[in-house]
Formats: C-alpha cells, sequence, structure tokens
C-alpha cells in the first residue's frame, strides 16, 4: 500500500530529515511509525500526503508512484488518504457537522448523501449528540475524535494520523487507537506516527522506528520487543507504565 | 474520481446520478457559494460598506462626468442654426437680383436644406424691435441694411471643415458681397467637447485601475485572513478552483453592490444638478432635461463594475492561494 524506495529528503537550508529510507506496508496493515521529535516521522507522513515531495528515491501509494504526480492532481490524492492531526486542524468558526462533512462537499457529493455520511461517521467516534456545536465547545479528546470522523468520513483505503494522541491523557489514547483498529479491522490501512511507546507496547502491531532520519526498525523482525529496541527513546515525560490501570494493559 | 484506487471511483455516488441532475447539482452548489460570499460580507457590515463605498464613489465620478458630455452633445446636436450661414448681399442689388440667387441657391438641393430671403426694410423693423434703438433708426434718412439671404445647410455640412468649403462656394456667387458662419464659435465649442471627452475617458480608466486595485487587496486580505481555513481545506482534497470560487464570488458582490450604490448616486447627482440646468435652460428661452440614467445606463454600469470586481479578485486569488500550502 505505501512503498518507500530509498528515499531522502533534504530541506531547504540543507536540514537532512530522510536518508535512504526502505520500507512497505502491505495493504490492510496498521503499523506504527515512531522515534524522537525531530527523528523524520512527519516529514515521512508529508511526503505520503504530497505536502512535500522526496529529493532522491520513490514513494509508492498502492503502486503509484507520487513522483508523477502532477501539482493540479494533488487534491485528488489526498482524497484517498484520510489525514489525522496532532493540532486536530479543525475549522474553529464552523459546526461540527460543517467540518465532518467539508470533504464531502468538495468532493460534490449530494446534500441527502452528506447528511448520512456525516451522521455514520460521528456515530462512530461516539459523537452524534454534539453535531451541531462548534468544536470550541468540546473537549481535547472530543475534538481529536471529530478529525478522525472528518479523515474517514469519505471511507478513503488509508489512513494516516500524525500524533494523534499528542495531547490527551493515556485513557482518552486508547480509546483512539481502538477507533484505529476498528477502523483497521473494516479494510482500512492505518499508519499512525506517534511517540507514545507505552500505547505502542500495549498494542501488538508492527512499529517502524526512526533515528536522525533513518529507518533503524522496520518492525518485520517479530521476536524483537519493541520496547527493549527502543528503551533509548523512551520519553522521560511519560507516565510510567506501571501507573497505567490495569484494563488498559493488554 | 480516484486517481490511486481504481476501485473506489464507484464509492462515490454522484457518479450514478445523470448528466443533468449533476449539471443542476453544479449550479445548486454555485448559487449556495455565491449566497454564502453575500452572507459572508453581511456578518462585517462595516468593512464591506466601506469597500463598496469606495467602488461606488469610484464609479461615480466617470459616470457622472459621461452622462454630462453625452447630454452637452445632445444639446449641441438641437443646435442646427449655428451652421446657418448668412449670405449679405452688395448694397444696391435689387429685389429682381436677389430673388433669383435665392431660386439658383435654393436649387443646390444636394447641400442645402432651405434658403429664406429677408429684404431690407423687414430686417430694419426686426433690428428696430429687437435692439430697442428705434428712435435713433429714425434719424437715418435711408435704410442701411442689404438683402441677406439665410441659408440652412444640409446636416452633412454642419460641421466646421464643410461648412466652410460651402460658404467659400457660396461667396462665389455673384451679387454676394460675403458670407458669415460662426464657424469659429462652433470649432471651439467641438474641441472643449472633444477635450471633455477625452477626460472623462483619462479619468475613467484610472479610477477603474484603482477599482481592480482596491478589490485586489480587499480580496487578498480576505484570503489572508482565512489561510487556515484554506490550509485545512486542501489538506482534505479542495482543488483550487473549489478554495477560488467563494472569493471570485465576494469581488462579484462587491462590484454589483459598488455599481448599484454608484448608479443610485448618479441619480442623485444628476437630480441636485437638474434644478441648475433648467434654470440655465430658463435663461435662453429653453426646456431641457438631463437624460441618460435609463435602464440600459444601470446595466452598463453593473457590467463594468462587475467586471473590475471579477478582474481585482481573479488577480488576487491566483496569485494568492497557490502561495497557501498546509504545512
Amino acid at each position: 500500500m505505501i512503498k518507500f524506495d530509498r528515499v531522502s529528503k533534504t530541506y531547504p537550508g540543507g536540514q537532512q530529515a530522510l536518508q535512504q529510507v526502505d520500507f512497505h506496508i502491505e495493504p490492510g496493515e496498521m503499523a506504527f511509525l515512531t522515534g524522537h521529535s525531530g527523528a523524520g516521522k512527519s516529514t515521512i507522513l508529508k511526503l505520503i500526503s504530497l505536502m512535500a515531495r522526496p529529493s532522491v528515491g520513490n514513494v509508492l501509494i498502492n503502486g503509484h508512484n507520487l513522483n508523477d504526480i502532477k501539482l493540479s492532481q494533488v487534491p485528488y490524492i489526498r482524497r484517498d488518504i484520510g489525514m489525522i492531526f496532532q493540532s486536530h486542524q479543525l475549522l474553529m468558526d464552523k459546526t461540527v457537522f460543517d467540518n465532518v462533512a467539508l470533504p464531502l462537499v468538495i468532493e460534490g457529493y449530494s446534500r441527502k448523501q452528506i447528511q448520512k455520511r456525516v451522521s455514520a461517521a460521528l456515530d462512530m467516534v461516539g459523537l452524534l449528540h454534539k453535531i451541531q456545536q462548534l468544536p470550541q465547545a468540546l473537549s481535547g479528546g472530543e475534538q481529536q475524535r471529530v478529525g478522525i470522523a472528518r479523515a474517514v468520513v469519505n471511507r478513503p483505503p488509508l489512513l494516516l494520523a500524525d500524533e494523534p494522541t499528542g495531547n490527551l491523557d493515556p485513557k482518552l489514547s486508547m480509546e483512539i487507537m481502538r477507533l484505529f483498529e476498528d477502523f483497521n479491522q473494516a479494510g482500512v490501512c492505518v499508519f499512525v506516527a506517534t511517540h507514545d511507546l507505552g500505547l505502542i507496547a500495549r498494542m501488538k502491531y508492527r512499529t517502524l522506528t526512526i533515528k536522525q532520519g533513518r529507518m533503524i526498525d522496520d518492525g518485520l523482525n517479530d521476536q524483537n520487543d519493541p520496547l527493549s529496541t527502543l528503551s533509548d527513546l523512551q520519553d522521560p515525560n511519560l507516565p510510567p507504565m506501571t501507573k497505567l490501570p490495569p484494563k488498559y494493559t493488554l | 474520481m480516484s486517481l490511486l484506487f481504481n476501485g473506489r471511483a464507484g464509492d462515490n455516488t454522484t457518479r450514478r446520478v445523470g448528466f443533468f441532475q449533476r449539471v443542476f447539482m453544479g449550479g445548486i452548489n454555485h448559487l449556495r457559494q455565491a449566497l454564502a460570499s453575500l452572507g459572508e460580507l453581511w456578518r462585517s457590515p462595516l468593512a464591506t460598506f466601506m469597500t463598496i463605498g469606495v467602488l461606488g464613489l469610484s464609479i461615480t465620478l466617470p459616470s457622472t462626468l459621461y452622462l454630462m458630455v453625452k447630454n452637452t452633445e445632445k444639446v449641441t446636436a438641437g443646435w442646427e442654426q449655428a451652421g446657418e450661414i448668412s449670405l449679405y448681399l452688395q448694397s444696391g442689388t435689387t429685389e429682381q437680383q436677389a430673388n433669383q440667387l435665392l431660386l439658383a441657391v435654393s436649387l443646390m438641393t444636394s447641400k442645402i436644406d432651405s434658403a429664406r430671403l429677408i429684404a431690407p426694410d423687414i430686417a430694419l423693423e426686426e433690428f428696430e424691435a429687437l435692439s430697442g434703438l428705434g428712435d435713433s433708426l429714425a434719424y437715418l434718412d435711408k435704410n442701411p441694411l442689404p438683402f441677406v439671404l439665410l441659408i440652412t445647410p444640409k446636416p452633412q455640412y454642419l460641421q466646421p471643415e464643410p461648412a466652410k468649403r460651402l460658404l467659400q462656394e457660396l461667396e462665389q456667387q455673384s451679387v454676394v458681397d460675403f458670407g458669415k458662419l460662426d464657424i469659429e464659435w462652433l470649432e471651439k465649442l467641438y474641441a472643449i467637447v472633444s477635450i471633455a471627452k477625452d477626460i472623462v475617458w483619462i479619468v475613467a480608466i484610472l479610477l477603474c485601475v484603482s477599482v481592480v486595485l482596491i478589490i485586489g487587496n480587499t480580496i487578498r486580505l480576505n484570503i489572508l485572513s482565512q489561510r487556515e481555513e484554506i490550509a485545512v481545506m486542501k489538506l482534505v482534497g479542495a482543488t483550487d478552483n473549489f478554495i477560488r470560487f467563494p472569493f471570485l464570488y465576494t469581488g462579484f458582490w462587491y462590484g454589483f453592490l459598488g455599481g448599484l450604490l454608484a448608479w443610485m448616486l448618479v441619480a442623485f447627482l444628476l437630480w441636485w444638478i437638474q434644478s441648475g440646468v433648467e434654470n440655465l435652460a430658463g435663461l435662453y428661452q429653453a426646456e431641457f432635461t438631463i437624460s441618460g440614467l435609463d435602464m440600459q445606463a444601470l446595466g452598463v454600469i453593473l457590467l463594468i463594475s462587475i467586471s473590475l470586481g471579477l478582474i481585482g479578485s481573479l488577480i488576487s486569488v491566483q496569485k494568492h492561494i497557490k502561495e497557501i500550502e498546509p504545512s
């Protein structure tokens, strides 16, 4: 589904964000991407969503090389990718309904279809009762779920999330991850960038690790416990795992 | 439409609806966007009113000047007698000679509309009545006035140059002493009107350019103030066109409302001037109403102002929407 073929990215000014990154995520797979802040997680997501272009190498989605995509085709690519951000990127002066409906309005769905799909998406994230509220009236976790509803409302085959749980407490983080699992079980390929190692450890999914722009572990080596390889990446701000309520420990 | 996933296109149910319904839905969408843009303007009434005020005033000035020039032209078109030629016959010409000349001149039907002979005694009576010198004229022992032939040329000989040539031709006739044509006065008037026309054009062009710049700048500020919103829309797959249209509609509304305001202002100004014009016309024993501000003028003003609004917003939108990218 997502294939990086010796991708390097150098930002203007000479900062090297990625060096010779290679990995392949299968269709229908759910995978995590982890690493320190500044290691290159966001750059990888930006290359997939065409917010940036690789300096060297190829990024392929479903076998299509993104280097062949013209600037005018970029919007159509983004319609196939549901994107979720730490800062959730909601329009604060529009209602929850309008926010979630935006991708459908852009694609020219009929009013009836929009109504139906927005309700379904909000129902999935458990926010149907807040449909007419403004995002300001919602809590951080609820805002994030509105962002997720918007990302999945046009049923994209690929879901990208950049630090989706960055501002949330462990309980809410887990809820968000469960949502991602649900989408994955429905056949969506989910790719989550996060530095929340505790969360990853509790979910047995493939984990790709990036360090200073290089892929140091593409997660295919099963016998490795992700925590042991990543112990040097442990964020000191994270609460120790033993303090978590037992029901969220797998 | 999906570029990456072949099977996905069928997911979008709009593909199942017919062509006409899709066109219809597109029209509905545009109408919705247009109304949304109008609503957006309504939500910040002061800023909107100031922008529309600037546009309205900018369009009012050239429109008013244009109507004034148009009306001046209409007035001068009514002054055909300004091109009337007076032929003064030599003193001592007999009435018979004068009548022969009248006949000869009247036969030049290709150039002359009508000719009229004024006998000296009739001219004297007229002079007595109009000049107020009646008493002193009684002291003259004989009538000093010659026969005069008043000739109205055909309309195509009313322009300064042809009129001059006609006058020279008529002066060749026998018994004609000299002819007179108020050509200098006509030339001056035409020159003034043509300068006025040029000035109207210059003012109009300058103000139209400024209208385009004002709208362009206003739209630019609108775009920049919605930077984040545009970035989010691009993130979820909006094309540049989709983002562009609301701003073009905003430009359209600015132009439309500015044009409407201009039309009302022009109507007000003309109403204001009208009483002065009537007064002036009254002094010339004439009746005159300023005209030209009809539905056609409204159409032209709106067309121009809407075009200016669209051009201004188009320039701004082309440049600035490309620059905003999600990061």
